[in-house]
């Protein structure tokens, strides 16, 4: 069985924003891919990934853990260390 | 399972780019069957590590942030014996002495209360998906550092749990 590619649009809030110079980045992960693959393609984009190591993740609104199973038109985010209040 | 779209019984929770007024919801929370009644306002303050701020600009990530205070009420209802809970934050950019949060409480007993509307603070600083960009007097500005987001932890401690105030 071979895996189709799944397009991903991870939104990019605060300083990461900043630093992708865009409110959103794509990416293409294997179907089945897991939020802990998302980390690992996101960490080869340069001072993006770097940033990235530190975030957490949310898939449709929800933290995320590593685990989690990505699906197609999933709305996926970056979010880096939180300072409301 | 999708995050929560409309505030249950007992939780008022917003996120707004319009001006917060903590007399106001002080004004609305509570009934006669409450005996304490609380609201904590969070503002803007004019100098941070030294520095001179004059401006203060919050961004969120508008489509999670409200669902994130959504939950928080909620567990804050589930928690403590309080009859009502509303919080509220603001975005945008805001000057210093501007309020960016409100947290208002109502129950029959100040013990709960307090407890509650700490309670909600602390959570709301772990896990709500909003960030702080201050602006300084010299032109310059910077994001502030944060604390890693996360859901509630299974144990029910807030992420982060022990560690001092922002």
């Amino acid at each position: 069985m071979t895996q189709r590619a799944m397009p991903v649009r991870v939104l990019l809030f605060g300083p990461l924003r900043e630093v992708a110079g865009a409110e959103s980045l794509e990416l293409v992960l294997r179907e089945g891919a897991t939020v802990r693959d998302l980390m690992a393609a996101l960490s080869e984009r340069g001072p993006l990934g770097e940033g990235a190591r530190a975030a957490a993740v949310a898939v449709n609104r929800r933290y995320a853990g590593p685990d989690e199973r990505l699906e197609e038109g999933d709305e996926v985010a970056l979010i880096p260390p939180v300072a409301g209040g | 399972m999708s995050a929560p779209t409309a505030d249950p019984p007992g939780v008022i929770a917003q996120v707004t780019v319009e001006p917060l007024n903590g007399g106001a919801l002080l004004a609305r929370v509570g009934t006669t069957a409450e005996g304490a009644a609380i609201v904590f306002e969070g503002r803007v303050r004019s100098e941070n590590k030294g520095r001179t701020v004059v401006r203060l600009h919050y961004e969120a990530y508008d489509a999670m942030a409200e669902g994130v205070l959504r939950e928080i009420g909620s567990e804050a209802l589930a928690l403590h014996r309080i009859s009502q809970v509303a919080v509220a934050h603001r975005t945008g950019t805001l000057e210093p002495g501007d309020v960016s949060l409100v947290v208002g409480v109502a129950a029959a007993h100040r013990d709960p209360a307090l407890n509650a509307v700490r309670y909600v603070i602390e959570q709301l600083k772990a896990r709500l998906p909003i960030w702080k960009r201050e602006e300084y007097e010299d032109g310059s500005a910077s994001w502030l550092p944060g604390r890693p987001g996360a859901a509630r932890d299974a144990a029910g401690e807030p992420p982060g749990s022990g560690r001092a105030g922002t």
